[in-house]
């Protein structure tokens, strides 16, 4: 594996890519906009939507709310706001493999965005800021999109550029009391980890083509590039350990300090004759831990009366990344070390359905319409060199590296109530 | 930055480094991107014109019709995975695991 860093005076191969990249996307917007059209475009519609999610699997539960709103203004300016709030509790298996205790924590999203549409061109801008206790994110996106050829075309540029934060919570007594009473021990971030940096870029461009009076295709590629910490401060990797009873120790991960990822994906609808909708998507994903992924999906929708019915299938599978391993030799066997199980080798699927009511609200006339939403999907995750640790019991003859295979198994629910207006 | 592994008798040498195939992923996006913006310097005829577009301004046919709902699945999914971007999405940071 190969890791690269854009710095003056060094060309990698991705750096070059980048700038490749950068370059014909700048060619190609001068292009759309000198063949810029007379007609109009238009933004999406006034909305307001409440959205309830919750998550469980793996011993973990995740509920959040989110709030979204939208609204134009003189037909020109469209303002977006939303605000999600996760609570997590419980442990995923990472954490309950490296012996940590289960706990609560809250993270608050703010997302505010603007679109400004002139012509056949729309330009967006945002900024999303993500806090946790011991993870802090800003985000700045922008965006250009314009229609062309009879509006049969949008090219879209996009343009996002993140700032992270990291700490490490540990556990401390609020007074000087030993022990200390389960009241009083408070979590704070600690000092001798201090504060670590993680900095993304992304480059993205898009492409809508109407391709019948029934078809319609959009494909969009994205190039992200991250810089900085991008490990976890509380995941550990385990070796082989002879000298303890369970035949294993743990030790502290270790990261490039960089990673640089190419996607590519198609998204394909149809309009069937009998009024359904039929979708059609693909990914190709690589990035340089060594990592590919393919990801399918196919969806069906289908309007009955008031109401609308929603089906989807989703499939996908991934390599392990070069520096992964569920068991590591012995104690610094390599330079980079993770048994992060979200870069292992594994495969998933999950189904979803979903159902809309629309309905009017009586005597509130501004609002045009509103829906009623439910959607459930199930997601299995089958991973192929991924154990459950907790298992291991060389008295019982099972030694480290032989134990049963990880499965994630989760449930995710969404209530939500849109208005149009 | 180099993956090296460090000194032990029995243990394999390191896959030599993969060649990545997004330069020509990039090229031929950008290629077929900038195909099509050339052709717009020259007028076109619409083959869909506005009027034969009901079909497709149906809101079964929107690509995000639920946006909080999309936003929220494709985080699920982007916390759970490797693979990243290639969706139209754009999303903010998190420390989520």
């Amino acid at each position: 594996m190969q890791l690269m860093r854009c710095e003056p005076g060094v060309m990698p191969r991705s750096c070059g890519r980048v700038r490749l990249s950068l370059a014909l996307c700048g060619l190609c917007a001068v292009c759309g906009l000198y063949s810029a059209p007379t007609l109009t475009g238009v933004l999406p519609e006034d909305t307001a939507e409440g959205l309830y999610d919750r998550y469980s699997g793996d011993n973990q539960v995740i509920e959040g709310k989110t709030w979204l709103i939208r609204k134009k203004f003189a037909d020109k300016f469209d303002v977006q706001y939303s605000r999600v709030t996760d609570v997590v509790s419980g442990a995923s298996v990472d954490v309950r493999l490296t012996g940590a205790s289960p706990y609560i924590e809250q993270r608050t999203e703010d997302n505010v965005s603007m679109q400004y549409l002139r012509g056949k061109t729309t330009y967006a801008v945002g900024f999303i800021h993500s806090y946790e206790p011991d993870y802090r994110s800003n985000t700045v996106t922008y965006s250009v999109s314009q229609d062309m050829f009879g509006d049969l075309t949008t090219v879209s540029m996009n343009y996002k550029r993140q700032w992270d934060d990291i700490f490490k919570m540990v556990k401390e007594c609020n007074n000087a009391a030993s022990p200390c009473p389960a009241g009083d021990v408070i979590k704070v971030h600690d000092p001798a980890f201090g504060m670590k940096r993680m900095d993304e870029r992304s480059y993205g461009i898009g492409l809508t083509q109407i391709i019948s009076r029934n078809a319609i295709l959009a494909l969009n590629y994205d190039l992200i590039t991250d810089q900085g910490f991008i490990s976890n401060p509380y995941r550990e990797a385990r070796y082989s350990d002879p000298t303890v009873a369970r035949g294993w120790s743990l030790e502290p991960e270790v990261y490039p300090h960089t990673r640089t990822s190419n996607a590519i994906g198609s998204d394909f609808k149809y309009y069937l004759p009998y009024r359904a909708a039929i979708d059609v998507q693909y990914r190709y994903y690589e990035d340089t831990f060594g990592i590919h992924s393919h990801t399918a999906q196919i969806g069906y929708t289908q309007p009955w009366r008031h109401w609308t019915f929603e089906g989807s299938f989703r499939y996908y599978v991934q390599n392990q990344a070069d520096f992964y391993s569920d068991l590591f030799p012995f104690v610094g066997s390599q330079n980079f070390i993770t048994a992060n199980q979200d870069l292992s080798a594994y495969h998933s699927y999950s189904f979803g359905v979903g159902a809309s009511y629309e309905f009017a609200i009586p005597h509130v006339p501004w609002i045009e319409r509103s829906t009623a939403n439910f959607r459930y999907d199930r997601l299995t995750i089958d991973y192929e060199d991924f154990r459950n640790w907790l298992l291991s019991d060389p008295a019982a003859g099972i030694n480290p590296g032989s134990e049963p295979l990880f499965t994630l198994q989760a449930n995710i629910y969404e209530f939500y109530l849109s208005l149009f207006f | 930055m180099r993956l090296t592994a460090h000194p032990q008798p029995d243990r394999p040498a390191p896959a030599p480094a993969r060649r990545s195939r997004s330069a020509a992923l990039a090229i031929a996006f950008a290629a077929s991107a900038i195909a099509i913006a050339l052709a717009g310097c020259s007028p076109i005829e619409p083959w869909v014109k506005p009027y034969q577009r009901e079909h497709l301004a149906d809101p079964i046919m929107s690509f995000d019709p639920h946006p909080a709902s999309a936003a929220y699945l494709d985080h699920v999914y982007d916390v759970r995975q490797a693979a990243r971007g290639g969706t139209g999405a754009v999303g903010g940071g998190c420390g989520c695991n």
